[in-house]
């Protein structure tokens, strides 16, 4: 940063009352948003504690999630099914979206002429602005039965002799599962991970590229020897960031995953919960205190586990940029 | 590297590498496809639902046809303009204070508050508001919708308007210091104005998003089945409206439901495009 | 041939005068007042959505007072009334006593509002015009739900069903998502009808279902079925035949097949005493006419309410349904009260009180 800039940061000690009025006003503006993350924190764990004191790990590593009390089930909240959804779903969704999202990149940074890769990659980005509520609408009435009909018959078919493949597909399609959950996630990252894989993309410095190309190379090796070496971590933080998306996505995967919690199976066609979807779901009738508690400490959970992944992506991405600023020549 | 009479190798290292291309165009094609695709269903299905009534009536009961979502489409607007007006004065005064007066901790810990609270789940949100408003203030209510989507929009706003100020070149600013212009009077009146119109885009951004939002109405507006504009009662909202008409048994709530994911799409869609397609070059522009 | 004539003059003489009976009471609350609210928000369950969603928009147009309604499921109603985040709640199944002491606002009132039959209902291309609707049993249903009949040829279905012999499909289950009054009215009858239900499952608003999708709401549940071929869901019979899904016959205790028929539904009430606080279930009547998987479904509100312009538009409102209301019944598919529910109702809502004094206005309190 340039001497002057910080200088004209630091004015805010300056003598002009109205600058250090002007200075405390935005000061406040900002400092009521860090209370916003704070407040989000503080009231979530409170309204949580009755769970976190009763449950207390069993929360996470519980498999049965039953909030009314029968004479058979005892009241229990465990959130095992919920989470293994998110994962599985999660997982689908990165499987699916990476290789798209990364080859769309490459694709529109280095082959495409730019003439066509503005476009292409303006077109793709567009996606993130579709409405979670319309993926869920598309997914519902154009992807559930095109996987009910068609590609889940096809997947079993082919791997049902597999060893372990074969348990994945076991059962009858059900179209709301939570393959076509992770289907559409994938649908919904692509967009994040493809902007910033093309900026990642964009980082690695050109000697590199044109060194090697002077040398001979085809675009495959400068590729696999010059780009994606060096774009590794940033790609894997653009990859973890379209995660920490996936896990917040509520409406679309609602609408398509099949909304049972029942014990968690191997195959990827059975009917399950993300956390998201079970928020979304029950918060509106947890009616009990202790039912209310968990359903909270579920939102606090997702919270910190995007929270976390976010941060995370961020600090691979930056180190990435840090390291160019580093080698620039 | 080569010897002459090594052409079956370098012919491999060529088709691989145009193998390369060819895959990575695949991939991106697939990727375009998918839009269109999506896009494609959303007016097939929802253009012959758009007519007058539905744009001017509000729902009938539980299995008529006819009627129409007016209400949730004045609950949108209503609760998203409003949405804006909390989130404007956070969102820009928060980006203003990083850049012209961010140094040090405090500076530091704003920063990671936004990014902490861009990729907040909506769902939690939802689940903050209802804990913090309806739960205490009598109930479910457009005001509470409006704070949850203003929860949503000030991140966006804030990171938007951050980008374009760190795009104002430093010599405007030295300049106007250099004039004796007290720091607050350059920045209202000097900075602010050079960028009005792109800070104007990066809220378009974020009421895009926000009208676009679900899972947070859920629990805070609920929903309205009258038109309603006292923002201490639940309110309509547009996607609320196409959530309970796609999961429901009747066909006329469906094409309804297509309907306004069309009308949805194409006001987000508009404002979104409009904005990425002004602000692409940015990322690339050097400070 | 003249006693038959006769005999269907005096069928139809009384049914008209059973369905163009109005309810004494009726008219009386017949236009706004002043100094009653203009807005009332009521959320819960989606077993009476179609009727209440109809009544509302009636009483609209002729009353002037808006009164919202959401379908949020039983479990949402209960919820939303106790933590007074809505002016009343609805719901199919009775508050249990816990619940009842979680409310905030002090002593909660069921109020009975109509009857309903939850019906299974099913997706089955090969069958969509078939004469016949499906039969099924208390074994074959609970087979069902519990997993253990897997396939629609299976024998135990065949036996009452020849047709589906030859349908080879995997059956697919659909069951609510969320807290739902008409599950708890679905899974009280398995319970009462199999052993095997009630010592693995159990009843209630929400249980471990063993097998099957979940929708949320009837109309979720519905839309499954309507969408997801060869699948087999329960719901309030108005979402079956407003949706043209087949409602199947069931075999109730006496071992007749009966349909859902609104005779059928007062039948099950019929033998069932009602307490005064009005939470009763009336799954597996014995009455042999009646329509095993019967129930009520109430509207919950406190009985002391703070607000004078709330409370008067409250219990105008609740007047005009337990009246007025009960004519839509019958064309909507819901059951009109019977005349001993809607008196103990009115008993209960007499003693609502606003501040200390009676809320419901003295010409309706004197009828």
């Amino acid at each position: 940063m340039s001497r002057i800039t910080k200088l004209w940061q630091g004015a805010s000690k300056a003598a002009d009352p109205s600058d250090r009025r002007f200075a405390a006003f935005v000061a406040a503006m900002s400092a009521v948003v860090i209370l916003l993350v704070i407040g989000f924190v503080v009231l979530l764990t409170i309204d949580s504690m009755p769970s976190i004191r009763k449950f207390g790990f069993g929360f996470l590593t519980g498999s049965v999630w039953n909030p009314v009390e029968t004479e058979l089930n005892h009241v229990n909240f465990g959130t095992l099914p919920f989470i293994f959804g998110t994962i599985v779903t999660s997982i689908i969704a990165l499987v699916i979206a990476t290789p798209l999202a990364l080859g769309s990149a490459i694709f529109v940074s280095e082959y495409a002429p730019s003439w066509l890769g503005g476009p292409v990659s303006f077109i793709i980005e567009l996606l993130v602005a579709i409405p979670s509520v319309a993926y869920g609408i598309w997914g519902l009435f154009v992807l559930v039965p095109f996987m009910r009909g068609s590609v889940e018959p096809f997947l079993q078919t082919v791997l049902r002799h597999v060893p372990i493949l074969g348990s994945l597909v076991a059962g009858p399609p059900m179209g709301q599962d939570l393959l076509t959950g992770g289907v559409i996630l994938s649908i919904m990252i692509l967009p994040t991970i493809l902007s910033l894989s093309r900026e990642i993309i964009a980082q690695v410095p050109r000697l590199q590229k044109e060194g090697m190309l002077a040398l001979g190379a085809t675009k495959w090796e400068v590729l696999s020897q010059a780009i994606l070496p060096y774009a590794r971590g940033g790609i894997i933080g653009a990859a973890m960031l379209g995660l920490a998306r996936a896990i917040g996505e509520t409406m679309a995967v609602t609408m398509v995953i099949g909304n049972s919690s029942r014990k968690i199976s191997a195959s990827l066609f059975t009917p399950g919960y993300t956390i998201a979807s079970a928020i979304a779901n029950q918060f509106t009738e947890a009616d009990s205190a202790m039912y209310f508690s968990a359903i909270v400490e579920l939102g606090l959970v997702l919270l910190l586990v995007a929270s976390v992944f976010n941060v995370t992506s961020r600090l691979l991405v930056s180190r990435l940029v840090a390291r160019k600023e580093g080698a620039d020549v | 590297m080569y010897r002459a009479g090594e052409s079956g190798k370098f012919l491999r290292r060529r088709l691989v590498g145009g193998a390369s291309v060819a895959l990575a165009a695949t991939l991106a094609f697939l990727s375009v496809g998918i839009l269109f695709l999506i896009v494609g269903h959303v007016i097939v299905n929802g253009v012959a639902s758009l007519n007058a009534d539905f744009f001017t009536k509000i729902p009938k009961p539980y299995g008529e046809a006819g009627g129409g979502i007016a209400n949730a489409i004045m609950g949108t607007v209503i609760m998203t303009l409003l949405a804006a007006v909390i989130a404007i004065p956070f969102g820009v005064g928060t980006a203003i204070y990083i850049i012209e007066f961010g140094r040090g901790r405090f500076a530091s810990a704003v920063r990671f508050a936004v990014e902490l609270l861009a990729e907040l789940p909506s769902i939690v949100v939802g689940v903050f508001i209802w804990a913090l408003v309806v739960r205490n203030f009598g109930g479910y209510s457009g005001i509470a919708g409006s704070l949850a989507l203003s929860v949503i929009m000030i991140p966006i706003i804030a990171r938007s308007v951050e980008e374009i100020l760190r795009l104002v070149p430093d010599s405007l600013r030295e300049a106007a210091l250099a004039l004796g212009t007290p720091k607050w009077k350059v920045v209202i009146f000097i900075v602010i104005p050079t960028v009005l119109p792109s800070i104007f885009t990066g809220i378009m951004l974020a009421v895009a998003r926000a009208a676009g939002e679900t899972a947070p109405l859920l629990l805070t507006a609920l929903g309205n089945s009258f038109f309603n504009f006292d923002l201490r009662k639940p309110m309509a909202a547009m996607p609320l409206q196409i959530y309970t008409y796609a999961v429901s048994p009747y066909d006329d709530w469906h094409n309804k439901a297509w309907a306004s994911t069309l009308v949805l799409i194409a006001i987000v869609g508009i404002l979104s495009g409009a904005v990425k397609f002004y602000t692409r070059r940015w990322k690339h522009e050097s400070h | 041939m003249k006693k038959f004539v006769a005999v269907l003059g005096l069928v139809a003489l009384v049914a008209a005068a059973t369905i163009a009976q109005a309810v004494p009471g009726s008219g009386l609350v017949a236009k706004g007042v002043s100094g009653e609210a203009k807005n009332l928000t009521g959320a819960g369950a989606t077993f009476p959505a179609v009727l209440y969603t109809k009544w509302f928009s009636e009483y609209a147009k002729k009353i002037g007072v808006q009164v919202n309604y959401q379908g949020i499921g039983s479990g949402g109603g209960i919820k939303s009334i106790n933590d007074m985040t809505v002016d009343f709640g609805a719901s199919d199944a009775p508050m249990a006593d816990d619940q009842l002491a979680a409310a905030k606002g002090g002593h909660l009132l069921h109020l009975p509002m109509t009857m309903g039959a939850v019906v299974p209902t099913y997706n089955i291309p090969e069958l969509s015009k078939a004469k016949r609707v499906l039969r099924f049993t208390a074994d074959t249903l609970s087979g069902i739900y519990l997993g253990d009949i897997t396939m629609w040829n299976d024998p135990k279905l065949v036996a009452d069903n020849p047709e589906l012999a030859k349908i080879d499909r995997y059956i697919v289950v659909v069951h609510r998502s969320d807290g739902s009054g008409t599950s708890n009215i679905w899974t009280s009858y398995l319970s009462a009808v199999s052993d095997k239900w009630a010592k693995s499952v159990g009843h209630g608003t929400s249980v471990q279902w063993p097998v099957g999708l979940g929708g949320k709401g009837n109309e979720g549940v519905a839309g499954n079925v309507k969408q997801t071929q060869y699948s087999i869901g329960y719901v309030e019979e108005a979402y079956a035949v407003q949706n043209k899904l087949p409602v199947a016959q069931v075999k109730n205790a006496s071992g007749a097949w009966v349909d859902p028929t609104a005779k059928a539904v007062s039948a099950a009430a019929a033998g069932v005493t009602l307490p005064d606080d009005l939470r009763v279930m009336m799954v597996n009547s014995a009455n042999p006419q009646a329509w095993p998987i019967s129930g009520f479904t109430w509207l919950l509100v406190y009985q002391q309410q703070t607000d004078p312009a709330k409370a008067l538009a409250l219990t105008r409102l609740l007047w005009w349904n337990l009246h007025d209301g009960q004519a839509y019944a019958e064309s909507l598919l819901y059951v009109p009260l019977p005349a001993d529910a809607i008196k103990k109702a009115v008993v209960l809502l007499k003693t609502i009180t606003v501040n200390g004094a009676p809320a419901l206005p003295p010409e309706l309190a004197n009828y």
